[in-house]
């Protein structure tokens, strides 16, 4: 058994500082063009251009507003268009309702499945799912055909209702990584003893989710949270077919009509992006260290 | 939270489930209440309305004429454009995304590159719809960086050469960006899956690098390869916004069709509007089908 574990590195004097086992027996150290290295690091640079070259072009050509030289004017633009400022917090208040709804929504579910019914657990996954594999401009024109105004509830009809629509659209289409998020987090704590504990102690259910429950799954709830944030705020299918003043649709009226601003305007948008994930990464890595710190 | 509250009464009964669970359900399912009404409401309600509207003319008859309406050239060229741009996308996207993932799980690059990987594909993933489109007009547009860059060193005029990013190209291009990384996120844990075991076997029997990828390594990924093709094929059809936001509505892919039919009817007929909303649920219905049995494929070998 060592033998022949050892006997296909022997020809190897040691290894490879950070490397991987010996992709083949006639591996030198010397780099040659077989040597699966010398391709990744290949594959590795030509990654590298595909993704950071737009990046780049995006940032350099929102730089180009005034002539001969590199200047902020397209952000000064876009920052001090009061179109922007209007459907910018129209897409963060919105955003942060679609957090709240999805939280209120999706927390209770996860927790009384795992609690009281774990059998329809597959279930409800697999609706939570379905925001995946139905497109969203076919959900949204279901959202038209049902809640228009001569229909039972005329949801369309007025700016309110249509906002509360659109809100319950992003809830739908952040569904999927809200649920999957929180319902991972419950998988790390004991979700019934918690609850006994708490019961045995004359906790109501109220105490239980909001004091027992969410403080346990807030680093989840987070990662959810960002996510969600991230989807709603640069959207545009919902926003524009059911005709609301969001960020997504106002990107698109700047790219018809302006030159420089859109490529701002995207470079904007990718930093909330990145912010976004690198706050989950930090919220991640925070709960790792208190996790440890309690044992 | 007041509705679980309401539940409390549900509890004290709930030790004795085994036994009386049929007098019990209906307390215990005020639990899920909330959730299965948004669900109805906002997600099952409006996509059967679209797909029993589908089959019923406008008075209320059942009818399979709007399905036969798909396909009549008006419909099945745009719905076969998105095909070919979804195929090609996936396809392409798999390849180089795999080609990544091996390169920093197998390739012996420093574990600093993989998780700056790791970490920029759940960024890059999510960076779609119309933002991409703009980063990808500012760098390959007519007057993008590479496209200037490209001219002024070298004198390349990509347009002379026949690159048009508000094309059907550029569109795969430009699809990439998203599908690449989805790729690598899904397929990672796949690669780690590959046992280090089964390589020294192979290598002890006398194996090449080569014949280990393509006898051992290729077969045990090949469902997953399949199903994340079929994640991707979904992920890619279902796509509006960058596609509009990068030709306007120069390329008639199916979305784009609906969209336009959603604003407008520009197609003449509302409930052919419910056919086309349909035959794209029916599409990506299949791929994710298609995903979720390759999926448990998969997963027998990376217990």
């Amino acid at each position: 058994m060592t033998v022949q574990d050892l006997s296909p590195r022997a020809p190897v004097a040691g290894p490879v500082p950070g490397s991987l086992p010996a992709p083949g027996p006639g591996r030198r150290f010397r780099p040659n063009l077989a040597s699966p290295k010398v391709w990744s690091w290949i594959a590795f640079v030509l990654g590298l251009l595909y993704f950071f070259l737009p990046l780049i072009g995006m940032f350099e050509f929102s730089l180009r507003a005034r002539r001969g030289e590199y200047s902020f004017d397209a952000y000064r633009n876009v920052l001090s268009d009061p179109q922007f400022v209007a459907t910018f917090s129209y897409s963060v208040v919105m955003a942060l309702c679609t957090i709240v709804l999805g939280v209120l929504i999706v927390a209770p579910t996860a927790f009384w499945v795992r609690l009281k019914l774990p059998w329809l657990r597959p279930y409800v996954e697999f609706v939570t799912l379905l925001p995946l594999v139905i497109p969203p401009i076919v959900i949204v024109f279901g959202y038209i055909r049902l809640y228009n105004t001569s229909s039972w509830l005329p949801m369309t009809g007025t700016a309110m209702g249509t906002n509360i629509l659109l809100m319950f659209g992003y809830a739908t289409l952040s569904l999927p990584y809200m649920y999957r998020a929180v319902d991972t987090g419950l998988r790390t704590i004991d979700v019934g003893t918690l609850t006994e504990a708490a019961q045995s102690l004359g906790a109501g259910w109220g105490t239980i989710l909001g004091r027992i429950i969410l403080p346990n799954v807030l680093v989840s709830i987070l990662s959810g949270a960002f996510l969600t944030f991230a989807i709603v705020i640069g959207e545009y299918v919902l926003a524009a077919l059911l005709n609301r003043p969001a960020f997504g649709p106002y990107m698109v009226w700047m790219g018809g009509n302006r030159a420089y601003e859109p490529a701002a305007l995207a470079v904007i948008a990718f930093t909330i992006t990145w912010a976004c994930m690198g706050l989950i990464q930090l919220a991640t890595r925070l709960s790792k260290h208190n996790r440890v710190e309690r044992r | 939270m007041t509705e679980m509250t309401g539940a409390t009464s549900a509890d004290s009964a709930g030790a004795a489930r085994p036994a009386r669970r049929p007098l019990r359900l209906p307390t215990t399912w005020i639990g899920i209440a909330p959730f299965a009404a948004f669900a109805v409401l906002f997600l099952i309600l409006p996509t059967l309305n679209i797909v029993l509207g589908a089959f019923r003319t406008p008075e209320g008859a059942f009818t399979l004429g709007n399905l036969a309406g798909l396909f009549t050239p008006q419909i099945l060229g745009p719905f076969w454009i998105s095909i070919k741009l979804s195929l090609i996308s996936a396809g392409l996207g798999c390849l180089f995304g795999l080609l990544l993932a091996a390169a920093v799980t197998r390739g012996g690059l420093p574990p600093a590159i993989r998780s700056a990987l790791m970490t920029f594909s759940g960024v890059a993933s999510q960076f779609a719809g119309v933002p991409l489109a703009f980063a990808f007009i500012a760098t390959l547009g007519r007057l993008g960086l590479v496209t200037v860059l490209l001219n002024e060193l070298f004198g390349i005029r990509l347009m002379a050469l026949g690159f048009n990013l508000i094309t059907f190209t550029g569109l795969v291009l430009t699809y990439l960006y998203f599908q690449i990384p989805l790729m690598v996120l899904i397929i990672t844990p796949a690669l780690d899956g590959l046992k280090r075991e089964w390589r020294e076997a192979a290598e002890s029997l006398g194996a090449t690098g080569a014949q280990y990828w393509r006898m051992v390594a290729l077969p045990v990924l090949w469902p997953s390869l399949l199903g994340t093709f079929a994640l991707l094929f979904a992920n890619s059809f279902g796509a509006v916004a960058t596609a509009m936001a990068l030709t306007g509505s120069s390329l008639s892919i199916a979305p784009i069709i609906l969209f336009a039919q959603i604003r407008g009817d520009v197609l003449g007929n509302p409930h052919l509007g419910y056919a086309v909303a349909f035959g794209m649920i029916v599409i990506t219905g299949l791929a994710n089908l298609a995903y979720i049995l390759l999926r448990a494929r998969a997963e027998r070998w990376l217990k």
